[in-house]
């Protein structure tokens, strides 16, 4: 389709600026609130009319805001270090094993994809009020794993799919077990993948709202759920400061994930 | 039943977790909703229908999802398909583009949409600056706020599966089409448009089943008016504790969700949609 199929000029240029706006409505929203949130004054201008860090040091000085950031670093960290083996282990399974069980299992493990999260988020609310579990870091982490497994699932699928898995039968005809020929044959050659589905399961869980909304509170809060209250009551220009930084840490992890994909093709 | 091959044991970690948060508290409010006053009734399903406020709101939910939609097709289709032409390093280009807001956390995003659409914000000065509005308008805390929003955020969700299967339709058929005599409209609408409706359509009911389970955008950008059916589940389970009432909406919401996701998956496997 590269090749122009003869299509007019007019019709060619009106395409490409269509295409331009909508390329920039994606991307501009992001980028104008990083320079608004240097913004001096209360009420965040565009472009700013006088630069200054204050929203930042807002942040950095509130114990409130720092240790909302803190309990959400150490989730996500936890939840990363869970769901990433559980959904490599699940990968694998479906990806050797065939058949219905394998078919109905991806459908069930990606159910997190598709169940609207509020609905989510009020069904272990309620689970977790039985057991006393709200409120607590553990049962934020063990929520946001469920959540987290189907984008390792999906990612590190991908991976072993481009991988020929008659080296690993190979291996294990040259005397390695199972476990020895995954480690040493097959996870070298999808590293990428599997750096990439730990990547994204820290930050599915490091912006998860919803469900965080229900589970944690007072001291277990994170920060999209801090982030998420404040914003109800009003418009506090120190989220965007947190905004931005989190832009920043969603372009980071992002672009990481996708060159570590790459390597693997 | 055949014994277990060992390699299904791996699969058992993320089945109990999915089990145990996901299945056994959908197959609780399930039960939850058919209960009332301790009796087993229909009283939460009859309320849906009968009380103007459950209908008002799964209404404007069905409303705003299809606007939504509609939407996303109309920016997301010009877009693909120019995307088709351009050169590889070009097309990454506008592929990072549409991955960068699929990347940022969907509160960020709905804060941007916040500070942009106030009255004093962004796009009311520009609208004046261009004399496209006299006075700021109300742009946010309505209907109009919440699809601004959801539009940007969705948008991705249509362009990824529907660029991946445009990209799988053989440009020769355009070229043939050509050669015999087709002009330019002829050949897209007959050939090239054809081939591209399983990724549009698959495309647009990811779009609209997310749509419909939004919760996030529209309590932000929507103020108190717009209130969809996620909405109406935190309000039932945090303000009134009808807990009858929010597994109820929440079963019928599911439902509709699960429906839709199925029929996606009969036209584009689920794997692909996601995988993008």
């Amino acid at each position: 389709m590269e090749a122009n199929h003869g299509s007019s000029g007019f019709a060619s240029l009106l395409l490409a600026v269509l295409g331009i706006a909508v390329l920039v409505f994606l991307v501009m929203p992001i980028f104008i609130v990083v320079p608004m949130s240097f913004s001096a004054t209360r009420f965040l201008s565009f472009p700013p009319t006088a630069l200054s860090t204050r929203w930042y040091l807002e942040f950095f000085g509130s114990p409130e805001w720092t240790r909302a950031a803190w309990v959400s670093l150490q989730i996500a960290f936890v939840t990363c270090l869970l769901a990433t083996p559980i959904g490599i282990a699940a990968a694998y399974g479906i990806h050797t094993a065939s058949g219905k069980f394998s078919r109905a299992a991806y459908t069930v493990l990606m159910m997190p994809l598709m169940v609207p999260h509020i609905i989510v988020a009020v069904g272990i609310f309620f689970i977790y009020a039985r057991i006393g579990a709200n409120n607590t870091i553990v049962g934020i982490i063990v929520a946001h794993t469920m959540l987290a497994v189907p984008f390792v699932l999906i990612t590190s699928l991908s991976g072993l799919q481009g991988f020929d898995m008659t080296q690993e039968r190979a291996a294990q005809s040259l005397g390695a077990n199972r476990l020895e020929a995954f480690l040493k044959v097959t996870a070298p050659q999808i590293k990428g993948s599997i750096i990439a589905s730990a990547l994204f399961a820290f930050v599915s869980s490091l912006d998860e709202v919803v469900v965080s909304l229900f589970l944690s509170g007072g001291a277990s809060s994170t920060l999209p759920k801090r982030m998420f209250v404040a914003l109800r009551d009003e418009v506090d220009p120190t989220i965007a400061a947190i905004s931005s930084m989190l832009i920043i840490a969603s372009l980071a992890i992002g672009l990481a994930a996708m060159i570590a994909t790459r390597k693997r093709a | 039943m055949p014994v277990l091959q060992k390699k299904t044991m791996l699969l058992l970690p993320g089945l109990l977790i999915v089990g145990a948060l996901l299945i056994v508290p959908i197959v609780w409010l399930l039960g939850l909703s058919f209960v009332s006053e301790g009796r087993l009734s229909l009283e939460h399903y009859q309320r849906i229908f009968d009380d103007p406020t459950y209908v008002k709101s799964f209404a404007i939910t069905f409303q705003i999802a299809g606007t939504v939609t509609g939407l996303t097709i109309l920016l997301g289709y010009p877009l693909c398909f120019w995307m088709l032409r351009l050169k590889p390093l070009w097309r990454g280009v506008a592929l990072t583009c549409i991955l960068i807001p699929f990347w940022t956390s969907l509160l960020v995003r709905s804060y941007a949409w916040l500070i942009l659409l106030q009255r004093r914000g962004l796009v009311n000065t520009w609208l004046q600056g261009l004399g496209l509005a006299n006075e700021p308008l109300a742009l946010m805390y309505n209907v109009t706020g919440t699809v601004i929003g959801m539009t940007h955020i969705l948008l991705p969700f249509l362009v990824l599966p529907l660029f991946a299967s445009m990209q799988r339709i053989d440009g020769d058929l355009m070229r043939a089409a050509a050669a015999l005599g087709a002009t330019p409209l002829f050949a897209f609408w007959r050939v090239f448009f054809p081939l591209s409706l399983p990724g549009l359509t698959a495309g647009g009911l990811l779009v609209f089943v997310l749509s419909i389970g939004y919760y996030v955008t529209p309590q932000l950008l929507g103020g108190g008016t717009t209130v969809m059916a996620g909405q109406l589940i935190q309000r039932n389970v945090e303000l009134f504790s009808s807990w009858g009432a929010a597994s109820a909406v929440s079963v019928v919401l599911l439902g509709i969700v699960l429906l839709l996701f199925w029929v996606m998956n009969r036209l584009v496997p689920l794997d692909r949609v996601f995988g993008g």
